[in-house]
């Protein structure tokens, strides 16, 4: 297999001593099926150690390992060293502080995502005698597309709604909700209108469908959020117009 | 002793550069940017009623004007800024507007295309009402 050697030009912050971020350039002897990740490892084992960043399986599954890649939101594990050229920038996931070199402080996605109760609620609690919670293939793929995000938080640093508006609940802690909302065993769509039809919620977003390009497992955030856009103006029109039919 | 770690996470500035930093938002910012080219079309609009409700010789001045090179320009920037965000609009259809059918969606395509040749009649039958052809 080749090797060759690629310039990697990433953004280190040391809190210690660092007063902002600054470039660092490494030469890293790549071979032919590398990404991004082996790079980084290769420089952490044999280059410099103090660099720090994110990373656990490797394989799109964990969504650790988010990164700005020649200023593009990309899991370092997919993203193969032979498919840029000339000096490769890599750089924290934007509109999240750093923390230190590649890693930063995810605690406002984590927030968010717990605010919207990505879990299931059912509507009616049976027990354990009455058997499963049944499904038909149809009803799962309502959702299915949904349940694939690995919050990775890529479509938080492809929207610049978020940047603008760090308020925003954003991409993924929507979609999550809607997953969750389309699930035919699920109770709790109430609970998560107070979150996701607010201001804060659906409303922020502009349809710049950035989230949905970005993500690494083809969830359609941009998709979700303009569903439960149009089903909360039919929830504001029945109540308001017809509350007769409200429940 | 284990080194003393400091946390002093660091928060980078959003600057407007983010609109180049991918053509996605270029764009994006070229569909927004024509609410002014729509916008300003309107206004013209309500402007050439108010001449049309002033009397034949306005309406004739209004008219004329309409016949400028600057008005020319502009039109043809508005017919083209509306219709990319018509069509960008449309395209964007099957994202808010999912048909399940069975286990199955109906092809984004055919939401897309099934928006765009409605639009496209309606627009025809308009221009048919207005005498155009």
């Amino acid at each position: 297999m080749g090797e060759r050697l690629v310039e990697l030009e990433v953004l280190r912050y040391h809190p210690e001593t660092d007063k902002e971020p600054r470039f660092q350039r490494y030469s890293v002897p790549c071979r032919e099926e590398w990404v991004v990740l082996d790079a980084l490892n290769h420089i952490k084992e044999a280059i410099d150690p103090t660099l720090s960043y994110r990373w656990s399986c490797h394989m799109a599954v964990c969504g650790s390992c988010g990164m700005m890649i020649n200023g593009e939101p990309k899991l370092a594990c997919k993203a193969f060293v032979r498919n840029y050229e000339g000096v490769i920038r890599v750089e924290p996931l934007a509109h999240f502080p750093i923390e230190r070199d590649l890693v930063t402080v995810i605690d406002d996605f984590m927030a968010k995502l717990k605010r919207v109760k990505p879990y299931l609620m059912p509507k009616e609690d049976k027990p354990l005698s009455a058997g499963e919670y049944r499904q038909t293939p149809a009803e799962l793929n309502r959702f299915k597309q949904y349940s694939m995000c690995i919050n990775c938080m890529l479509c938080y640093a492809a929207c610049p709604e978020y940047g603008l508006i760090p308020k925003y609940i954003g991409p993924a802690a929507i979609a999550l909700a809607h997953r969750y909302n389309e699930d035919s065993r699920d109770g709790g769509r109430e609970q998560r209108q107070q979150e996701i039809a607010a201001t804060e919620g659906v409303w922020e977003c502009s349809f710049v469908g950035a989230c949905s390009e970005v993500c690494p497992e083809h969830v359609d955030p941009a998709g979700a959020i303009q569903q439960v856009k149009i089903k909360s103006t039919v929830d504001w029109y029945t109540q308001h117009l017809m509350p007769w039919l409200k429940k | 002793m284990a080194e003393e770690v400091s946390r002093k996470p660091y928060v980078r500035a959003m600057t407007w550069r983010w609109i180049v930093r991918h053509p996605r938002y270029v764009r994006y910012m070229a569909r927004e940017f024509s609410c002014l080219f729509i916008g300003g079309w309107t206004l013209l609009l309500v402007w050439g009623l108010q001449q049309l409700a002033d009397g034949p010789a306005a309406w004739a001045a209004f008219l004329e004007c309409l016949k400028s090179p600057a008005s020319i320009v502009f039109h043809v920037l508005a017919l083209g800024f509306a219709a990319y965000h018509s069509i960008t609009w449309f395209n964007l259809t099957p994202k808010a507007l999912p048909l399940q059918l069975g286990e199955r969606f109906v092809p984004d395509a055919a939401i897309a295309g099934a928006h765009l040749g409605a639009w496209a009649a309606l627009s025809l039958v308009i221009l048919y009402l207005a005498g155009a052809f």
